[in-house]
């Protein structure tokens, strides 16, 4: 039988130290077996890498930044969709889903762009600022945290949970403080940085493992790999990590997928105690960077993804290779001026 | 005591334990023991294993297996 070709834009093309999915996506897509592609990459700034990597990326088209606002977004995309035929998209950035999500339905209907997102209440309630809540609410164990407007809070906060603590922002950045001096010093650098609230949160003592996995939107796990990371870069991102066995794990994944009903990609964040406790610290609503580990264990989750979004029957991948590792590397490439004038000027390579 | 079932030994004495992720290299007499946990020795046995083996007195070689169980235990590889 032959194998459609879709065209699936992708976002996330900053292949930097602390890297955006999007190359890891797009590798994944290309050794997709049931289907064929073509890969349209969607960037925001002229620098990211993947838009000169011409064996991964078939043109790449800038986009606007969420800031913008939806109608500037769509309109870019009815005039990259006239040119292009987009099958399915990926937006692999958290700070873009806000949008993505709230004009999934009009991306489908007029411009016949598919996508396979958590809905807009799945997406709020597992924000750091809820996930407590989220966590009681599923059974699932998460640390203590509380949002915070200012320092003056910070000392009550101390008391109830003790020293270290972690000092959180909104979207991004954590740090651990073993003081009240410390703890304040990290909330004016944060707030500063991400904004309000900063979140307190309490120190779990463990290594943190990680699960890359798909949900179907019916309860049902397509796909879940564990990963513990092995080298962790002074950004606190993955350099090197290896797939686990942990049935403990994937039992607690299906569960919050199962009782959250997720639908889409998701990456959760563990932190695993010396006695077997697992404390949920994150969900992150959208594949990781290091997901073609995933391809390499013998689950290939875009794939799986991309033909449950076009209706094709996804049988969820029961088994995993334990012991895969992946390792990053930098790579310099050489490229012509030209190149960069061109996307910087026009907004297309 | 027994090496935890799923733990991968190899012929390079690499272990690997595929629940936790970490990884560890033994020496030669160190692959030889968790050779003698897997074959279900008891800890008497391969005292007397070592000691027949490599001409250590019986004393000597308590103290450094103990010292070494006790690390496989803390790393989770015995139970």
């Amino acid at each position: 039988m032959k194998k459609p070709k879709y065209t699936i834009a992708v976002t996330g093309l900053n292949a930097i130290d602390s890297p955006g999915p999007g190359i890891a996506v797009i590798r994944a897509l290309k050794e997709a077996e049931s289907f064929d592609v073509r890969i349209i990459g969607l960037s925001y700034e002229s620098l990211e890498p993947g838009i000169y990597m011409h064996d991964l990326v078939d043109k790449t088209y800038q986009v606007p930044y969420p800031s913008a606002g939806q109608q500037v977004l769509f309109e870019r995309f009815k005039y990259i969709n006239s040119i292009e035929n987009i099958d399915f998209l990926f937006p692999n950035f958290d700070a873009e889903l806000f949008n993505y999500i709230s004009i999934k339905a009009k991306f489908e209907s007029e411009l016949g762009i598919k996508m396979e997102l958590p809905t807009q209440e799945q997406f709020d309630a597992r924000h750091k600022v809820n996930l407590y809540e989220y966590g009681k609410e599923h059974g699932i164990d998460v640390p203590f945290a509380k949002m915070v407007y200012s320092t003056a809070e910070i000392p009550a906060i101390s008391t109830e949970i003790g020293y270290p603590l972690v000092v959180k922002g909104k979207f991004y950045d954590a740090k651990i403080a073993y003081s009240v001096e410390q703890a304040q010093s990290h909330f004016n650098k944060i707030s500063a940085q991400w904004g309000l609230p900063v979140l307190i949160q309490e120190f779990v003592h463990g290594s943190e493992v990680n699960v890359c996995g798909i949900g179907d939107g019916n309860g049902v796990t397509l796909g879940a790999v564990p990963m513990r990371k092995l080298f962790i870069t002074d950004k606190g991102k993955a350099w090197a990590g290896v797939s686990l066995d942990d049935e403990k794990l994937l039992e607690i994944t299906k569960d919050l997928v199962a009782a959250t009903k997720w639908n889409g990609p998701f990456e959760l964040e563990f932190m695993k105690t010396n006695d077997d406790q697992y404390y949920l610290i994150e969900i992150n609503p959208r594949f990781p960077a290091w997901c073609y580990l995933t391809v390499g264990c013998g689950q290939n989750q875009a794939e799986a993804l991309v033909n449950h979004a076009m209706k094709q029957k996804v049988k969820p991948f029961e088994t995993y290779q334990v012991g895969k590792m992946f390792i990053r590397y930098s790579y310099d490439m050489v490229l012509d001026m030209k190149e960069f004038e061109q996307i910087s000027t026009i907004g297309e390579l | 005591m027994k090496v935890r079932k799923n733990i991968a030994i190899s012929d390079s004495g690499f272990l690997f334990n595929p629940t936790t992720g970490d990884s560890y290299s033994v020496n030669p007499i160190g692959q030889e023991i968790l050779q003698l946990l897997q074959d279900e020795k008891s800890e008497e046995e391969i005292m007397e294993h070592i000691a027949k083996n490599y001409m250590i007195d019986k004393d000597t070689v308590e103290k450094d297996l103990y010292d070494f169980l006790n690390m496989l235990q803390n790393y989770q590889l015995i139970v």
